[in-house]
């Protein structure tokens, strides 16, 4: 797999979820519960927490970096977040999550989109990403296989 | 690896105190994450991090007070989450007021400006052409970029924060020029000649097509209204920046750095995302309301982003007699001083018009009655204030939103 990045350090493994659009967090998340409240967004209600985040790209207002350190802090965020495109807001909840509580949430840029959905699909994602030169995200089964 | 220079080192080394050494190993890492070379100094900063979202909020700027921080560059501050010259007006749960009230003041502490505005651009802050700033709070970073021509990348809270308390900024993204020029654009078509008052509601259209369809791709937009003003292109922007990851577009012969298309686009042909004419731009605004024309309305909500004095001098007009539902208008401190020496806060008082001061109505509890809808000719609001306010929402522009103040309900100017 190529064009892989690490934006914020870290490991985690868990169940992927795919969001079918970006979300922004602020005001789009409630950190309290980890569920997604834009009601505009067609994962409604879905509840985000401790899973494997597929989104394509950031999104929406910059105080979602506060909103996901937040949910960081209360264990409510995402486990781990693999985007296509960098995501300054989104590194930023996570880095300052680190600095701040010692908690990881791993931020992975999966430069190829292709790549991206077919792990999004998989069963389980295992996320590894140490050293800003050589992240892993692999996928421990493929869904519907 | 970052290159940083000696002054850099020196700093993570704490000769400029022990914060600036902490909000720097911080910018260091925010450096890497987004793959910037290095640091550059920044002239300005304008943080977000004054509204509460909970314990990490205050966690982070207590830490700098802690620590003895202080900015070192002129820094504004967005909107908390408390209007301070208006306390009464919040009625949400009193810990969240008194932790929104603490973590504005620890924002104080630090050297901030008590702005507290979306709209730091209308003040005397006024960034110049050409800038590199570090700004914060999604429609002001668009509005520097486009309309001002200042430079800035979407940061976000702390990292604005980070970038005061050390007077640099990564050196990456829109603080580039090969990185400022148009990659799509859109056509508005045939409404050249649309009044003021339509002028704002397809600059939101255009603004929420623009978030959606181009995200953070900068798009060139040609065929705006003649008499787009630039509380349109604030409009335009904030609505872009709530639909989609967008930090800058051009609107072709508006913005200062978009004379003609050539110059947008660098000279490059680029690829049309879309074609606009009016009957896409009604369709775009309707899909925005969640209800009809004729819906009981609470309130109307104005100002957001916060109201210019232009706005006000529009809507002087439409107050008279008193409005049948509450008017909420946000603003900054610095309009609201205005307002005061004009004696318009009186006006407004008595035509039951409520000026929200420090904060917004969509992201704090201030709206005293939200059983029925909420109009307004906000695109931002209108995006955000169903999830974050649990309410119903009409749009239209401000003519209609005051024809319907007064009307209780959904109705056209």
């Amino acid at each position: 797999m190529t064009g892989m990045r690490t934006q914020v350090a870290g490991s985690a493994s868990g169940e992927p979820l795919l969001l079918d659009e970006p979300l922004s967090f602020w005001g789009g998340f409630d950190s309290a519960t980890g569920a997604v409240i834009d009601r505009f967004h067609p994962q409604h209600g879905a509840c985000l927490s401790g899973r494997i985040l597929f989104m394509e790209r950031g999104r929406g207002s910059s105080s979602g970096a506060s909103v996901l350190a937040e949910a960081i802090r209360l264990g409510t965020a995402p486990a781990a977040i693999c985007l296509v495109h960098d995501d300054a807001i989104i590194a930023t909840g996570a880095l300052v999550a680190m600095m701040l509580y010692g908690k990881q949430c791993p931020v992975v840029v999966i430069g190829d989109r292709g790549d991206w959905l077919a792990l999004a699909g998989s069963a389980r994602v295992t996320v590894k990403a140490e050293s800003a030169a050589a992240p892993s995200v692999t996928a421990a089964a493929a869904a519907g296989i | 690896m970052l290159d940083l220079s000696d002054a850099d080192r020196s700093m993570l080394a704490g000769a400029d105190g022990a914060a600036a050494a902490d909000a720097l190993t911080l910018l260091i890492r925010f450096a890497e994450a987004v793959g910037a070379p290095g640091l550059i100094d920044c002239a300005s900063a304008h943080v977000d991090g004054c509204l509460y979202h909970g314990q990490a909020s205050l966690d982070f700027a207590e830490r700098f007070v802690a620590l003895g921080g202080r900015v070192r560059v002129p820094t504004t501050l967005n909107v908390g989450s408390v209007d301070l010259i208006h306390p009464e007006l919040f009625n949400g749960d009193p810990a969240l007021g008194s932790a929104g009230k603490r973590l504005m003041e620890a924002h104080g502490a630090l050297g901030c400006v008590p702005s507290f505005t979306c709209a730091p651009y209308q003040t005397l802050f006024r960034p110049q052409l050409g800038d590199q700033i570090a700004w914060a709070e999604s429609n002001a970073i668009v509005f520097a970029n486009s309309v001002i021509g200042a430079r800035t990348n979407r940061y976000g809270d702390f990292i604005d924060l980070a970038c005061a308390l050390t007077g640099r900024v990564p050196d990456y993204g829109l603080h580039r020029s090969e990185n400022r020029l148009a990659r799509t654009r859109v056509e508005i078509v045939g409404l050249e000649a649309a009044s003021a008052d339509e002028a704002g509601q397809i600059a939101v259209a255009a603004g929420l097509f623009v978030g959606r369809e181009c995200g953070a791709t900068i798009a060139a937009i040609t065929g705006l209204p003649r008499v787009t003003s630039e509380d349109d292109l604030k409009a335009l922007g904030a609505a872009a920046a709530s639909s989609g990851a967008v930090a800058m577009f051009h609107a072709v012969g508006l913005t200062p750095e978009a004379p003609d298309l050539m110059t947008a686009t660098g000279g490059v042909e680029v690829p049309l995302a879309g074609r606009l004419d009016a009957a896409d731009i009604a369709l775009i605004l309707s899909r925005l309301a969640t209800v009809h024309d004729g819906a009981a309305l609470s309130a109307v909500a104005l100002g957001t982003p916060h109201f210019s004095m232009r706005e006000f001098e529009r809507l002087m007009p439409m107050c008279g007699e008193r409005f049948t539902v509450d008017v909420y208008v946000n603003t900054g401190r610095h309009e609201w001083g205005q307002l005061q020496a004009r004696g318009w806060d009186r006006q407004l008082e008595r035509a039951g018009v409520t000026v929200v001061v420090d904060t917004c109505t969509y992201v704090t509890s201030i709206m005293r009655d939200l059983s029925g809808a909420v109009m307004t000719n906000s695109g931002k609001w209108a995006y955000y204030a169903p999830g974050n306010l649990g309410v119903d929402v009409g749009f239209g522009t401000l003519a209609d939103c005051m024809a319907s103040a007064r009307a209780g309900q959904v109705v056209r100017a």
